[in-house]
């Protein structure tokens, strides 16, 4: 079956950061589900040692390092691609309409009959379905399988509009911050929530870029790599560059009358790392979580931005203004911002840079 | 995976501090299945349609029941804000009532099992919904993080995590979902299996179709906030009066910094109403909730509006301006939104003059 939901293989890029060089169990892990589509890999530039790919594989990769992203970036841009910012490299040069990402320590979770549970299947039907974030739908998805939306819900809402971008969950080790996961470290995730649902308008949330989907044509240059931490590490505890950019996708979701979805596909987190070695380097990101949050809630775009690089351009500008007085982060990310949109102009599409 | 986890708390009874509110036009045989979860809370049962009829009720029960002819000799001339032959008239219930909480139930809902076919004691979740916090001001991914196993996810601000107090408790139902008439008629076979493992916070400046069927809520803080409307006979309308008792209570909530929580616990919905019926009640609500919905998401509460009565009778005022235009329904709506928040306030006095609750029966 080479479609699902009018979505064809042929449209859809699995972009992958590879922070680990050993790739051989994660990719086995996958295997039976990636097989079907194109893979981007991108290489942590950070990442000393040679990547090791499992031999025979049938798919299509394409595999990025550091001299890639230096060819196409040059050394002017403010853009960090290290660490988990890497696979941004790989929605930047992708040339699919769809694009779903996972992190490298991530496996398919298994049913209660031990088959693999599919992901990419779901993000996809999440996608190719409409979201509804005007009126929420106390059922969940109305356009799920079983489900409908309930009486009291508005018929001129029940069209939806266009999903752009699919924020899947995690069994094992949830996606907590360190100081959550340190008070309880042996605290892991068991619950299945079956269940996927859109995320109101002008409602702001934690985007995680554990397990993502999104519409590149529509959306692509609106996950940017911009807000690191100084101590930004290779665990997710150590960084916040997925909030800043998810903050960032759901403003200009909510601008250009696009959905955002959240619930299932659930990926097995495995274990790695130590929250506890990882608080000190979190505090920053929580710090400045606190600032933006409000300042994110209450963002305007102008009316003349009607695409996803203008709303991220007008957006860098305020960040700049308005932010970048009271941290250089901030300053530092608005220079990452205006820089991202500019190299999404130069080659974010056309002919690939690579 | 590790056995690590702290003693659960258990969660309280507060069997002196809820009321069980139930309408009921027939019998309530389907008490029967509750007894294990309901006995020993104090009901109120809300007789709605032919007074002279006797419904039973189960042995075993503390009960206080009200017919047509109670509601007008309590309320007098206010009891025109109490809608007849229509289970909106369940209100009442809310209105009599001393207690902190209610939990009010539909009679054709009975107790569903979970997916490991244990029996659901939906008041203990209702009541664990309502005693947890609610977080409407940030979307949490891993829903309600206040819940045994879950938390809040990186990226949530700290600021935020303390959260707001919970109004209101809105539960699900397996089975018989819970759809409008034209959907009933394209999908007469579907029924909801799909057991949901969430309770989250409905977001702030979000409205949603709050179902009257499972729900609870804190009397205390929104008590005057959940009038059913006026529905049933001598109304051009029917099955909205939940509908508009959850548009005015959320729309309140936002502005006074509570939250609103759905999802679990499911209760099993047997009974199926006829949808020819349900759309014939329906038909105008379908038009004028087009209306509705832009009404309530731009409806602005002043900052005077201190308690929930002002708010309420502020809104009273904006339906009367904004939707008197739509039909003159919503007129004589706004003018019943007003005598219902009279008849409130009538009667329950300030907390000072307040009588001790109590759970003598009061049947006729």
């Amino acid at each position: 079956m080479s479609v699902v939901n009018n979505i064809e293989d042929g449209e859809i890029d699995i972009v992958i950061g590879a922070l680990h060089s050993d790739l051989r169990p994660f990719m086995s892990a996958w295997k039976s589900i990636f097989s079907r589509y194109h893979l981007i890999i991108v290489k942590d530039p950070d990442l000393k040692d040679d990547l090791q790919i499992p031999e025979g594989l049938s798919f299509k990769i394409d595999i990025y390092t550091k001299s890639h992203i230096d060819k196409v970036v040059g050394s002017s841009t403010s853009i960090a691609f290290s660490g988990y910012s890497c696979k941004y490299f790989g929605f930047l040069v992708s040339r699919k309409k769809y694009i779903v990402s996972i992190d490298d320590d991530c496996v398919p979770v298994k049913d209660a009959d031990s088959f693999l549970i599919d992901p990419v299947a779901q993000h996809l039907r999440n996608l190719a379905t409409p979201a509804t974030p005007f009126f929420f739908n106390t059922l969940y998805d109305p356009y799920r399988n079983g489900a409908d939306f309930v009486r009291g819900y508005p018929f001129s809402l029940r069209s939806g509009i266009t999903c752009a971008l699919s924020c899947g969950l995690w069994l094992n080790l949830a996606d907590l911050d360190a100081p959550t996961q340190a008070l309880k470290p042996e605290k892991r995730n068991s619950r299945y929530v079956d269940a996927v649902m859109t995320v109101p308008a002008r409602v702001m949330m934690p985007i995680s870029g554990i397990n993502i989907a999104f519409n590149r044509e529509l959306v692509g240059p609106a996950l940017c790599p911009a807000l690191r931490l100084t101590g930004e590490g290779k665990v997710r505890w150590e960084t916040m560059e997925d909030i800043w950019s998810g903050m960032c996708v759901k403003v200009v979701c909510d601008h250009l009358g696009l959905g955002v979805k959240s619930g299932l596909p659930y990926v097995w987190r495995n274990d790695r790392g130590d929250a506890i070695e990882s608080l000190k380097k979190e505090w920053e990101g929580v710090k400045l979580m606190e600032e933006v949050v409000p300042w994110f809630q209450s963002m305007v775009l102008s009316r003349t931005a009607t695409k996803a690089e203008d709303c991220v351009a007008e957006m860098a500008k305020r960040v700049k203004e308005q932010l970048g007085g009271s941290d250089p982060g901030f300053g530092r990310a608005a220079e990452a911002m205006m820089d991202w949109v500019e190299l999404w102009k130069k080659v974010g599409s056309g002919p690939s840079p690579v | 995976m590790a056995g690590f986890s702290a003693a659960v708390k258990p969660t309280p009874i507060l069997k002196d501090e809820l009321d069980i509110v139930i309408p009921t036009i027939r019998n309530l045989d389907f008490l029967e299945m509750w007894r294990p979860f309901f006995e020993g809370y104090h009901l109120i049962i809300v007789q709605d349609g032919d007074p002279s009829k006797t419904i039973k009720v189960p042995e075993g029960f503390d009960y206080e029941l009200y017919n047509r002819n109670d509601i007008n000799r309590i309320l007098g001339p206010k009891a025109s804000c109490i809608s007849f032959k229509d289970s909106a008239c369940r209100c009442f219930g809310f209105m009599v009532s001393k207690k902190k909480y209610i939990y009010t139930i539909d009679d054709d809902c009975f107790v569903a099992k979970d997916p490991t076919g244990a029996q659901i004691n939906a008041l203990e979740q209702h009541i664990k919904n309502l005693l947890s916090p609610s977080t409407p001001h940030f979307f949490n991914t891993l829903y309600d993080p206040y819940r045994e196993g879950a938390d809040f996810v990186r990226g949530y601000p700290f600021s935020l995590r303390e959260g707001v107090a919970t109004a209101v408790s809105h539960g699900l139902w397996m089975n018989i979902p819970d759809y409008d008439a034209p959907t009933q008629l394209v999908k007469p076979l579907e029924r909801n299996t799909r057991y949901v493992d969430a309770v989250m916070t409905i977001p702030k400046g979000t409205l949603f179709p709050m179902c009257g069927m499972n729900l609870a809520f804190n009397r205390e803080l929104v008590g005057p906030a959940l009038y059913f409307g006026l529905m049933g006979d001598g109304q051009p309308i029917g099955r909205y009066d939940d509908m508009w008792a959850g548009w005015c209570v959320k729309v309140i909530c936002d502005h006074m910094g509570w939250g609103i929580k759905t999802g679990l616990p499911y209760i099993w919905h047997s009974k199926a109403s006829n949808p020819f019926v349900n759309l014939k009640k329906e038909y105008k609500g379908i038009f004028w909730q087009e209306e509705i919905i832009p009404f309530f998401q731009s409806v602005k509460i002043s900052k005077d509006a201190t308690s929930v009565q002002k708010c309420y009778i502020e809104l009273s005022k904006e339906v009367k301006e904004k939707l008197g235009k739509v039909d003159p329904y919503f007129d004589k709506l706004a003018d019943a939104m007003v005598t219902w928040i009279e008849a409130w306030d009538e009667l329950n006095p300030s907390s000072a003059e307040k009588t001790a609750a109590n759970g003598t029966a009061k049947a006729k």
